[in-house]
């Protein structure tokens, strides 16, 4: 059915049809609203036999989690930012012990500074903790992602992220293909938990496991991944079968039939590189967008394939490996392992809620086009304001809070957003 | 009863289990006892959280008709009874984290209800450090929301898994590797303590109760009694550690009940935050009696002994037996 919605309730309507049993509940911005509507439908007998925990702390509300699902209850949470970073311990826990958690992040910045705007610096920082990650790029796909995930995250057995761009995505209204109770329960079939904490087959979970092991097990977690490699456009032709909708997969190219260039990236910023990349091509541009929906597992041969005839490419995230530079393109630049020919440019951007507009898409992929672009560039720096703070650490012993410093020299009263 | 009990186990003045009627034997002493934490595990000779543990959750499993899961927090009790691939726990069991178990304990729950399984009943259990410390967090948020746990701390009153370092259960004085004795002020700070007894009854919650390995009978009945309660309950039983305390391992249970008979380890009961309950005191004996068999106290009995930390240590025991009347009228 076809409606206008916020996103949060849109996934919140979603993760309801998928028939949830137990909810874990924990606010913190821009995750609120999905679990406020799942709350209110717990509470309202729209969702039925389904437990809604409000819990005391993220860390509880992954271990809680952890409880019902190893008790082979379905199980959902939803988090972002501090919130990840809070659960840490538990997200990697839920992982190791093989529990198909679903977990929606609203992707937002990472503090200090504190900082409630979206980027994709949480997700990212748990790129290696073992879960799925997929990154929803409008809210018909968060929608669908999750109803997918919750058949990737049972039938292999392993928790799934999903990511949707906080405020962006979570607190857009736009229109939204709901699906239907009978189609969901018809794609989505009964959990059957491959282990469960049952007193009429006592088996113990979570048991210490030394050298002997340990490799074996993490070897199968990394198996598990591949196999989503496969899974995951299964699933995809799948659902498009059952909903008549082309949502998911692993990576989705968009005018990259003849490009010589390549725009990679995840997330919503999508939607607009599209509309850069419209433009560039009526003035002739040979240029495409390869869109990364799943970064856990990440798709290398299929990323490579995409990226098989450009001759540069250039990767726009939303997280920075500080001391390094992008996150995603380093993922990117193990795909393209011996491509020498190939030119690679890494855009940081959208750091915090930057706005990323078409004007400077347009100089940066100018700029990857005529080869001119710094391999690692922050898009929209304000250079004079770093280096201000720069100069005045270097005359200044006690120069005082760097987030501090950059206002002032930016004579920025209170945070706005440029 | 019906009978004039008059024999008790030399030494002990523990009622010898052959002369009760069957029915009023401990759940230990029957052949149809589950073995919930069965033989093969890795525990030092004489520890106090072993026998604890076994004791509690036979008697779980008794209650519960068999009917219960057991979520264990990270530590010795973990560590020593699930070295893979191999387990001793006969029950259905699951380890996370170290500061987790009451969450954890908090879905299954959850999913028991969910799932149409009132019956089955949920146990979580840790160490000090995993439940006064670490796992405080969740163990508050499992109170304040009345989850339909058990949590049950085996306090031997320091982090003895990771190798005897202080916790916040540790007792003012007391040598830990984290608190040696040394300087002005050997051992552990004299602090204000933490009492998560009481910490539990300001939540009001349906039952608290502390118990020790000295008697185990009284642990089995308030285990039994705390499974038949819906809501959360909170367990707090003193486990003497041989080599955190610095002890003879046959003197676990000597310690244990010294804990108590000196009134530095105040066993009661409590029901929504009012005390039900008190386990008097049968004939006190001074602190020192309790502390001078255990090495980690052995600094305050030295060349010149520390009176004033002895005294102080006293002082605390003095104000239990206040506090809690663990002592009949007149007796003091």
């Amino acid at each position: 059915m076809l409606k206008q919605t916020e996103g949060s309730h849109a996934v919140a309507e979603a993760v309801a049809l998928c028939r949830p049993e137990v909810i874990c509940a924990y606010p913190i911005s821009p995750q609120t609203h999905i679990v406020e509507g799942l709350g209110e439908m717990v509470k309202a007998g729209e969702i039925k036999d389904c437990e809604f925990i409000n819990v005391e702390s993220e860390f509880a509300a992954m271990s809680v989690a952890i409880g019902s699902s190893a008790a082979g209850a379905r199980t959902y949470t939803a988090t972002a930012s501090q919130g990840l970073l809070f659960m840490v311990e538990a997200v990697y826990n839920a992982a190791g012990l093989g529990l198909p958690i679903v977990m929606t992040v609203a992707n937002r910045a990472l503090g200090a500074p504190i900082n409630i705007w979206n980027d994709h610096s949480d997700s990212m920082s748990q790129r290696d903790c073992g879960w799925i990650q997929l990154f929803a790029e409008t809210n018909q796909e968060a929608v669908d992602l999750h109803i997918q995930g919750f058949k990737l995250a049972e039938e292999l057995s392993m928790p799934v992220m999903v990511c949707m761009d906080g405020f962006i995505l979570t607190h857009a209204y736009e229109r939204v293909d709901m699906p239907t109770q009978e189609q969901v329960d018809a794609f989505l079939p009964k959990f059957e938990p491959r282990q469960v904490l049952d007193p009429a087959e006592p088996l113990s979970i979570g048991a210490m496991v030394g050298p002997e092991a340990y490799t074996e097990v993490r070897y199968l977690a990394h198996a598990k991944q591949m196999q989503a490699l496969e899974l995951i456009p299964q699933l995809g032709r799948e659902f498009q079968e059952a909903f008549g909708r082309d949502s998911g997969g692993l990576i989705r190219s968009y005018r990259m039939d003849d490009a010589e260039v390549a725009v990679i990236a995840l997330g919503s910023v999508l939607g607009t590189i599209k509309d850069t990349i419209d433009e560039m091509r009526e003035q002739g541009v040979k240029i495409g967008v390869v869109g990364i929906c799943s970064f856990r597992p990440f798709p290398l041969a299929e990323v490579r394939e995409a990226l098989a005839r450009v001759r540069s490419y250039v990767v726009v995230e939303k997280s920075l490996a500080v001391g390094l530079g992008g996150v995603v393109a380093s993922n990117v630049r193990m795909a393209l392992a011996g491509r020498l020919h190939m030119r690679g440019h890494t855009v940081i951007a959208g750091l915090g809620g930057r706005a990323i507009t078409k004007v400077s898409l347009h100089r940066a992929f100018a700029g990857v086009v005529s080869g001119e672009l710094e391999r690692v560039h922050f898009l929209d720096l304000d250079t004079n304001a770093v280096n201000a703070v720069l100069e005045h650490e270097k005359t200044v012993r006690r120069s005082g809070p760097i987030a501090e410093n950059v206002l002032r020299t930016m004579r920025l009263v209170g945070a706005k957003i440029l | 009863m019906n009978q004039q009990v008059k024999f008790y186990q030399t030494g002990t003045r523990t009622v010898g289990n052959r002369l009760l009627a069957p029915e009023q034997r401990a759940i230990q002493a029957d052949i149809e006892r589950t073995n919930s934490l069965n033989c093969g595990h890795r525990a030092c000779q004489g520890c106090g959280e072993a026998l604890g543990a076994r004791y509690a959750i036979d008697a779980a499993m008794r209650a519960a008709n068999n009917q219960l899961i057991a979520a264990n927090a990270t530590g010795c009790l973990e560590v020593f009874s699930t070295p893979y691939p191999e387990t001793s726990w006969q029950v259905p069991w699951i380890h996370s984290l170290f500061g987790n178990a009451a969450a954890v304990a908090t879905g299954i729950a959850a999913a028991m209800r969910v799932k149409g399984k009132p019956d089955v009943r949920v146990v979580a259990q840790g160490g000090d450090g995993g439940t006064t410390d670490i796992g405080f967090g969740c163990l508050s948020g499992m109170f304040e929301r009345n989850d339909d746990v058990l949590y049950i701390c085996y306090d031997n009153e320091a982090y003895m898994n990771t190798g005897v370092q202080r916790s916040s259960a540790t007792p003012g004085g007391a040598r830990t590797a984290t608190t040696m004795p040394l300087g002005e002020h050997p051992g552990n700070p004299f602090g204000q303590g933490k009492s998560v007894p009481l910490i539990a009854m300001a939540h009001e919650i349906p039952y608290v109760a502390t118990a020790t390995v000295a008697d185990l009978r009284d642990l089995e009945a308030k285990v039994t009694k705390a499974i038949g309660i819906r809501g959360a309950k909170y367990m707090q039983v003193l486990v003497p550690c041989p080599l955190g305390w610095g002890a003879a391992s046959q003197d676990t249970i000597k310690l244990a009940r010294l804990a108590k008979e000196c009134g530095l380890f105040p066993v009661f009961e409590a029901e929504f935050g009012e005390i039900t309950g008190v386990s008097k005191i049968r004939s006190k004996v001074p602190v020192e009696e309790y502390l001078r068999p255990q090495r980690r106290y052995a600094h305050l009995f030295g060349k010149t002994p520390r009176a004033e930390d002895i005294a102080r240590i006293q002082a605390k025991a003095d104000r239990n037996i206040k506090k809690f009347g663990l002592l009949d009228q007149g007796e003091a």
